[in-house]
């Protein structure tokens, strides 16, 4: 069993980081979690994806060809904004998520993703951007790239969740 | 990677030795029919349910994420004006039942994906890219309905998986109220699997 690590440490959503605090080259914290089957199963019937790959060994195996059953693209992408948002806290908006898988993550693998700052600029409408290059890799193995932007608070009394469409632009 | 899953296949283009450049804008040999589709909506459709706070739960336990914007009422008064859902549920509010009331097959998601499968002629697919364009929360309450459009179909590319062509797929998600939630795009390859040599069927 993994420990909860998900930080929500900021219980009240008054803290968080600021965009002052997403400079180019900045690392984001590394979370680690050992998967087991469970963690498959649950995350593929939590996203509604009934693929026998995602919860069915002999399927997965015999039919697919893969060592077991493996994580399936939509929870991927709820780990990858688990990710972020540990590290923004709630102000933290995620506006654009790109990913690409490499291979597969499979029960008793421990999956690490690792991510930093690519860049920070403040758009037309005032909204502060980190972008990130974060992976999601096993051991040697890299398992999935993704490139993200969330928006960030230019200052303590900024919330990029007040942003509507004209000024919401990701 | 030979099963049919639009949103999650097995292959990935590196292992498949895809280009990184699919050459999109290419339509050599293309079917009328099917070139009259690239940027024209396709299967809107409504949810039959609507979002709930309890189902999203299941994906917040499914990764331990504790974001209290999702678990504390009066932070997400505070900073959303009410609850709202994890953003990358986005997809989750429109994925089908496995089994409803009058269906005779599985149902499945991105249908766009499975016709070019079907009328090219392409049995197999994998997925390579997706991106997540989030605009509006999405709230308890709300009915999603979403839309395919085709965007792109590549010439006939050989790889190391087969022949076939890559196309480009956009889902765009709308709220009751008409508003933008989220935009999805997937690049999909399908393709006719390489014959094995003499010497690999002897092997």
């Amino acid at each position: 069993m993994n420990l909860p690590t998900s930080a929500s440490t900021d219980q009240t959503g008054t803290g968080g980081i600021t965009l002052d605090q997403a400079v180019a080259g900045t690392a984001l914290p590394q979370l680690s979690y050992d998967v087991s089957a469970t963690t498959v199963v649950l995350g593929a019937l939590a996203s509604r994806d009934w693929r026998p790959m995602h919860h069915d060994y002999k399927f997965a195996t015999e039919r697919n060809g893969t060592p077991d059953i493996f994580l399936n693209t939509p929870n991927l992408a709820a780990w990858f904004e688990r990710f972020i948002t540990d590290w923004t806290g709630p102000r933290g908006r995620i506006g654009r998520m790109k990913f690409r898988m490499r291979d597969s993550v499979y029960p008793g693998d421990q999956m690490v993703f690792a991510g930093t700052v690519s860049c920070s600029e403040i758009d037309e409408t005032g909204c502060g951007w980190a972008s990130l290059d974060i992976s999601v890799s096993v051991g040697d193995r890299l398992c999935c790239t993704c490139t993200a932007s969330v928006a960030l608070p230019t200052d303590k009394n900024d919330n990029p969740w007040a942003r509507k469409s004209g000024d919401w632009k990701p | 990677m030979t099963d049919d899953n639009a949103l999650d296949e097995q292959a990935s283009p590196e292992r498949a030795g895809l280009p990184e450049n699919t050459g999109l804008p290419e339509r050599t040999g293309l079917p009328a029919h099917i070139a009259a589709l690239i940027g024209e909506p396709q299967y809107p459709e409504t949810a039959t349910f609507s979002v709930e706070m309890s189902y999203a739960y299941n994906t917040l336990s499914a990764t331990e994420n504790g974001n209290p914007l999702y678990w504390k009422p009066d932070v997400a008064d505070r900073l959303t004006h009410g609850m709202t859902m994890p953003v990358s549920t986005l997809s989750l509010w429109m994925r089908p039942h496995r089994w409803e009331p009058g269906a005779t097959t599985e149902q499945v998601a991105l249908k766009a994906h499975f016709d070019l499968k079907e009328q090219l002629d392409l049995p197999e697919a994998i997925m390579s890219d997706n991106t997540m364009i989030l605009h509006e929360p999405v709230r308890p309450g709300d009915v999603i309905s979403h839309h395919q459009v085709l965007r792109s179909i590549s010439d006939p590319k050989t790889t190391k998986l087969g022949t076939g062509r890559f196309w480009v797929i956009d889902v765009e998600y709308h709220n009751q109220n008409g508003e933008l939630v989220g935009v999805e795009s997937y690049t999909g390859f399908g393709y006719k699997r390489t014959a094995p040599s003499t010497s690999e069927v002897n092997s």
